[in-house]
């Protein structure tokens, strides 16, 4: 019997046959980045569609008049200034992020858990924040299919407060249907990716990546967290700026 | 016979291209960030709200290209997208042209309907 292998059996390594990932990037990666690129493509759609109702329609609710009250400390006169904090706090925890995949580069595991645990802080604290906008938006009286009605006042009374060119029920109506459909779209985002960082943060309190030899999982999660921030940049300056 | 020598493949190759990115390079890049994103603020703040400028088309479009610098930033530095192969970078980027073409179309489509389909009531500003 013999003990030399026949080509066929021999393990092939070349680029052709696995013995290299295409782009020198990890399958894993690469799905991720695949992954993202898709939702990306839903998020255009849902934020294009929007765009396209507000060129379509005469008339739209002003942003600065809808957003402009700051919760706990003033009910209106100060547009932007809550929604420019929860700005800075996604930013801020993908910096930290960033920061928890260095640390795993160089196969720290205490700065890793550190900068993990800010990350998921900064999550939770940005879905609050919204949780905050969306409560005081449905206390005014908006809601999936609903917009302010009070039975004895004339509609365009009742709007008139959230416009600044002209009234219309249905441009109020659009807004209110976009606005929580497009930003919970994206919490959802935030709150899966808050879970995947706990998930993580687990993993790496239990040595499942000093076991591995390699933080890479930090990075894959790290890769879904920028693009919930990328997101939230667009979902910003198209809701609140525009 | 061992089968198995190649599961790493990859792992390692990826070390290699990280250290650009250190600590200072990161906050360098959240500085930038934060500036870009005061300035967008400043604009909206201190010079649209307090009256000194109308919120026309030509500061839509400097909100919009604000934001695409920051995205850039993000995808290129965050995202780590800027340090690898161009293939990879391609694969990824190529296929927003077509976001292009769904904003052009969209913009005109909603257009024609502006002009051509209001059927909504409408009140003018009291």
């Amino acid at each position: 019997m013999s003990t030399t292998l026949s080509r066929l059996d021999k393990v092939k390594t070349d680029a052709w046959s696995g013995g290299k990932s295409p782009f020198n990037v990890e399958y894993g990666k690469i799905m991720m980045w695949f992954f993202l690129t898709s939702d990306a493509f839903t998020f255009s759609a849902f934020l294009v569609y929007y765009g396209s109702q507000r060129f379509a329609h005469l008339t739209w609710p002003d942003p600065d008049k809808v957003f402009q009250s700051i919760p706990f400390i003033a009910d209106s006169g100060y547009p932007l200034v809550f929604v420019g904090i929860m700005t800075f706090i996604l930013i801020m925890s993908s910096v930290t992020m960033v920061l928890a995949v260095e640390a795993g580069h160089r196969g720290a595991k205490k700065e890793v858990v550190r900068w993990m645990i800010a990350t998921i802080v900064g999550g939770l604290m940005f879905i609050g924040c919204q949780a905050l906008e969306w409560s005081h938006l449905h206390h005014q009286g908006f809601w999936w299919g609903r917009i302010p009605t009070e039975a004895g006042i004339p509609p365009e009374t009742l709007l008139e407060p959230y416009f600044t060119h002209g009234i219309s029920e249905t441009a109020a109506l659009q807004f209110s249907n976009l606005f929580f459909t497009i930003t919970g779209f994206h919490g959802l985002h935030v709150s899966i990716g808050i879970l995947l960082n706990i998930i993580i943060l687990g993993m790496t309190l239990n040595n499942t990546f000093e076991r591995r030899g390699s933080y890479l999982m930090v990075e894959k999660v790290g890769l879904y967290w920028h693009f919930v921030d990328l997101v939230w940049v667009f979902v910003f300056t198209f809701f609140y700026l525009v | 016979m061992s089968a198995n020598q190649h599961d790493h493949t990859s792992v390692a190759h990826t070390e290699e291209h990280h250290e650009p990115m250190s600590k200072k390079r990161i906050w360098q890049v959240f500085f930038y960030l934060l500036a870009l994103t005061a300035l967008e603020f400043f604009i909206a703040l201190a010079l649209v709200h307090a009256g000194h400028i109308e919120k026309d088309w030509t500061v839509k479009i400097i909100y919009i290209l604000l934001t695409l610098w920051k995205a850039y930033y993000i995808v290129a530095y965050f995202m780590h997208l800027k340090f690898e192969t161009s293939g990879f970078i391609l694969s990824i980027t190529t296929s927003f042209i077509l976001i292009v073409y769904f904003i052009v179309l969209l913009l005109i489509e909603g257009n024609y309907l502006k002009t051509n389909f209001n059927p909504f009531q409408f009140w003018p500003m009291p």
